[in-house]
């Protein structure tokens, strides 16, 4: 098994070859296929990739959330708790879980209209959320919350006092974002956070996240299919391919050196807005159904980098340089031209 | 200039909800030619989709005329109208929904061929929808003219779709957020097969899309319009709207655009606005409907009169007092951008270290 | 091979269908096919009932009333006449006019629910009206008041009554339907290719609703068994020829009910209804396999 730590960093949460499969009516799927990594306790890390590739999953699986159809088949969720003790989150139980949630660890997921009770205030609801987890000074809970929303800009006793559709869909973004803070939790999913989002409402969350991440402090898992996204809050990013890891680095490694072709390919596939117009490529074909994966490695069919030896043989995720790993037999002749000029041709150093 | 193929002329759309009157369009006109692109820009509730509607003539306006070749569309009789139905052509969002689920690709294609006398018998219908499926790249076409949408992929459905409207041989298709939901990676090569269209058939596009990056590669070579709450602010082309914007809301929206490049995109993080809280259709401020937003807003002025869209050069236009007034001054700001990058580092009220 | 010809191949036979469809029943939705069986029964009993039983013979004072035996299966009427062969060549009517009846009423309530939601406007408010006023009606009561005025001699007559009387419930439910699929992106898209509102109404919209329709008209089937039946067994019917109703009628009003050995005699044409209205409603169930092509593969 390869060491996907970073050095000199003890892990929040370190992730082993978890397997997840689903249970259809047609057979069994696995969405993901033996994901590892690690994550610091300040770290934000970003996973990204295109619908149908496991990320989603994953969120589930780290919170013990799956659907009753999903199944963990093996591998390990470590993560370290407030009192130093490491718990896989695998393994726990029903009420082990339920605490863990929350106190240890929240999740926002997309549309946070949803999300909320549609006949209760915002402050009921958050009393509720509160008092299921033990906490029952009211005052206490007031005066948190009233911290949490004025940190994403919303006047308190405005927002506590709605009822959820009397918010706009930013504003509820926002509540939720506030909220999932409520108990302190040292790690935070977020689901395509600003999927859905207009602009300016998606650059207001963004200044959100990461003021709240400065002050609070706390590590974070961001899933989304949005490039930009990632390259405007992650610390490290992972591509997710068909239900696999298959790149894993620092950002702007990632961004600017990737070693994999998909990622290349996404990063060709989206151009910038400022500058001048550039080119812009696409991956031919779409992607795999994970009830039918090719053999060898999933992406082949569609790079152009594939040989013989990719169609055949599934790569595992190595180390192409420090604190960078990529799942590719090819990973050398992969570079992504399109920053040359910019970097002017610096190394990977 | 050519006779444009279709003229908006002070449209406007508004729609009763209660007591409520919503102003979802308002007084937009503009013109699209053979072969033009025009990208309407615009985050939800900024009447683009609308707007669209009314170009496709799926929807009568309230106020203005729609003119298709010279003559109001509302006014065509039947057979005129028919032509006109035939020429403008509309591919939508949603590849889940815009596919009739129990209809096959060729039982979707042929109807539209055999109506309009396009094919001559149903066997030449079946043949021309395979050179169709070709031409948006869906090969080999026999594979796909049996299979039902949901046998087919997000990018393959919009595909299908873009071959349908192809059908009549439209000389105008509205695509409204044609590639926003289908995945990153396929998504720029259903661009490239619609601007494949533009060249090879000379077809114009209406571009409605809320991704600016999808309207930079797509219209580089024609116009964009900004639409904020149902009115055009800023309409240019697209090279000079997208590098030099004028209209505060247009700074705004790039300013505040995420990038695909760490560096790039951490630079910018800066919120351009006085507010977050978008207003209500029902309730339009008074004046310049961006003003409770805008870092540039002059008192007694944008919330009293209502800007209209002005030439500011030969090719672009803005409807915004203070920059109107700025240009006609010849008082050029260093760039724009900048400036207004300064003035929210004096101003922003959300700004945190 | 030319497109046409893959198209030709991939065609989709409606027998072909059928077939499939029934074979993925037996497979997978035992109930459903033992409800399509039941009504393959019935009709077959409907359209040869009469032809291949014999009659159930002529009135014999000597055998009223007898239990079941090997002669008389299911025993003997009041007149002596065996209840076996009336249950067997009693369901013709009733079926006959229920199939009329719902047929008449679910055409009424497609065209007119179809056109009234997608045109909207004065046919819209118009056609509500006139549901509305029959919706207040209590159905069954105007049928038993109608009995007095027209003789219902006549099957046809019984069916267009009752198939006048129930189309409202079902021409909400359309029209409600319609209006919701008209705003689908694929109609307004055949809308902007300039195709005929014929083409929208009834090759884009309304297969989308067959199961539903099919449902309904089941649904409807069912009622107009329940309305005849309700009143044969009340006399407003005249008590000519042999059915179910006209059984239950006779056998309540000769007063089988005091005899013991008369159980089955009771009992049988209750059963057969009741059989009939469970093969409808279980066959209806699974008809959404038949008409979406997504469930149709697996």
């Amino acid at each position: 098994m390869i060491d996907v730590q970073r050095p000199s960093c003890q892990p929040l949460l370190s992730v082993r070859d978890l397997v997840v499969q689903y249970q259809g009516a047609s057979g069994a799927v696995q969405a993901v296929r033996g994901v590892s990594f690690d994550l610091a306790s300040d770290e934000s890390l970003a996973l990204i990739g295109e619908s149908g590739c496991g990320k989603t999953t994953l969120g589930l699986a780290l919170l013990g959330l799956l659907p009753k159809a999903a199944r963990i088949m093996g591998g390990q969720i470590l993560y370290r708790t407030r009192d130093g003790r490491v718990v896989d989150v695998v393994r726990l139980s029903d009420a082990e879980l339920r605490r863990f949630r929350w106190q240890e660890c929240a999740m926002v997921f997309q549309g946070a209209l949803n999300a909320f009770n549609p006949v209760l205030k915002i402050w009921d609801q958050v009393v509720d959320t509160a008092r299921a987890h033990g906490f029952r000074d009211r005052t206490r809970i007031r005066e948190q919350c009233e911290r949490l929303l004025r940190l994403v800009q919303l006047d308190p006793t405005r927002v506590l006092d709605s009822y959820p559709h009397e918010l706009s869909g930013g504003m509820r973004q926002r509540v939720m974002i506030a909220l999932s803070l409520l108990l302190e939790p040292r790690l935070v999913i977020y689901d395509e956070p600003t999927t859905a989002l207009d602009i300016l409402t998606q650059r207001a969350i963004i200044e959100v996240l990461r003021s709240l991440r400065q002050e609070l402090g706390f590590a974070m898992v961001f899933i989304s299919h949005d490039l930009p996204l990632a390259a405007e809050l992650a610390d490290r990013v992972a591509t997710m391919y068909a239900g696999r890891i298959v790149e894993l680095a620092d950002v702007r490694n990632l961004f600017y050196r990737p070693r994999h072709p998909y990622t290349r390919g996404l990063l060709l596939a989206v151009p910038p807005v400022s500058g001048p117009l550039t080119t812009v490529v696409s991956i031919p074909g779409s992607p795999p159904s994970l009830a039918s994966l090719p053999a060898g490695c999933s992406f082949a069919p569609r790079c152009e980098f594939a040989t013989d030896r990719c169609r055949r043989e599934e790569p595992t995720l190595s180390t192409v340089a420090p604190g960078h790993w990529s799942a590719c037999h090819h990973w050398s002749a992969v570079s992504l031209d399109r920053w040359m000029e910019r970097l002017g041709g610096a190394s990977h150093a | 200039m050519p006779e444009p193929i279709l003229e908006l002329q002070q449209v406007s759309v508004h729609f009763r909800r209660g007591r409520v009157l919503l102003r979802a369009v308002e007084d937009i006109s503009f013109q699209l030619g053979l072969g033009d692109v025009l990208c309407l820009v615009g985050e939800s509730g900024s009447g683009k989709t609308t707007l669209g509607k009314v170009v496709a003539g799926l929807l009568r306006p309230t106020v203005g005329v729609v003119r298709y070749r010279g003559q109001d569309v509302w006014r065509l009789d039947s057979g005129a109208f028919r032509r006109f139905r035939r020429a403008v052509q509309i591919v939508h969002q949603d590849p889940y929904a815009s596919l009739n689920p129990i209809r096959t690709v060729v039982d979707t294609l042929v109807p539209p061929l055999l109506h309009h006398r396009i094919a001559r018998n149903r066997s030449d219908a079946i043949e021309r929808a395979a050179r169709l499926l070709e031409l948006v790249d869906l090969v080999p076409p026999e594979q796909f003219l049996p299979k039902y949408p949901h046998q087919l992929s997000g990018g393959q459905r919009q595909r299908v779709s873009i071959a349908r409207a192809l059908t009549v041989q439209p000389e105008l298709i509205v695509a409204d957020e044609a590639t926003s939901m289908v995945d990153v990676s396929i998504r720029v090569s259903l661009l490239n097969t619609l601007r494949r269209l533009r060249e090879e058939l000379g077809v114009a596009f209406l571009f409605i899309t809320h991704d600016l990056a999808m309207a930079k590669y797509f219209a580089w070579q024609g116009r964009i319009a900004v639409l904020y709450l149902g009115r055009v602010v800023e309409l240019g082309p697209t090279p000079s709207v997208i590098g030099d914007p004028l209209h505060p809301y247009t700074q705004a929206l790039l300013a505040a655009l995420p990038e695909p490049d760490p560096d790039l995109t951490r630079r910018k993080s800066k919120l351009l606005l006085r507010s977050l809280d978008i207003p209500s259709l029902a309730h339009l401020p008074s004046g310049c409907p961006f003003h409770p937003r805008c870092l540039r807003f002059v008192s007694g002025l944008c919330d009293v009169e209502r800007p209209s869209l002005r030439f500011v050069d030969a090719h672009r236009s803005v409807a915004c007092h203070v920059v109107v007034q700025e240009r006609a001054a010849g008082d050029l700001p260093p760039s724009s951008q900048e400036a207004a990058t300064r003035r929210a580092d004096e101003r922003m009220p959300f700004e945190r270290g | 091979m030319s497109a046409e010809a893959v198209v030709v191949r991939h065609r989709r036979y409606p027998l072909r269908q059928l077939a499939a469809w029934l074979r993925d029943l037996l497979r997978h939705d035992k109930v459903g096919f033992l409800g399509v069986l039941g009504i393959l029964f019935f009709v077959g009993l409907a359209l040869f009932g009469p032809i291949v039983v014999p009659e159930p013979g002529k009135p014999d004072v000597t055998k009223i009333y007898q239990p079941p035996s090997l002669e008389h299966p299911l025993g003997t009427d009041y007149e002596g006449r065996d209840v076996l062969a009336q249950v067997l060549r009693g369901g013709r009517s009733l079926i006959v006019v229920a199939v009329l009846a719902a047929l008449l009423s679910t055409v009424i309530a497609i065209t007119f629910g179809a056109l009234a939601a997608y045109l909207g406007g004065t046919v819209d408010s118009l056609t509500g009206l006139v549901t509305d006023v029959i919706l207040t009606i209590p159905q069954f009561p105007l049928l038993v008041v109608l009995s007095a005025f027209v003789k219902l001699d006549r099957p046809w007559l019984l069916a267009v009554l009752i198939g006048l009387l129930s189309w409202p419930t079902l021409l909400r439910a359309v029209r409600a339907q319609v209006l919701s699929l008209k705003e689908r992106e694929y109609v307004e898209a055949a809308r902007a290719l300039g195709l005929s509102t014929f083409h929208i109404l009834f090759r884009e919209i309304l297969p989308n609703m067959a199961p539903y329709i099919v449902m309904s008209f089941t649904i409807g089937v069912t009622s107009a068994i329940y309305a005849q039946v309700g009143l044969y067994f009340l006399g407003l019917a005249p008590l000519a020829g042999e059915n179910w109703g006209i059984m239950l009628n006779l056998a309540w009003v000769r007063g089988a009910i005091f005899f013991k050995d008369s159980v089955l005699y009771i009992l049988s044409p209750i059963l057969a209804i009741a059989l009939l209205q469970l093969s409808l409603v279980t066959a209806a169930r699974s008809l959404e396999g038949l008409f979406n092509p997504r469930l149709r593969e697996s």
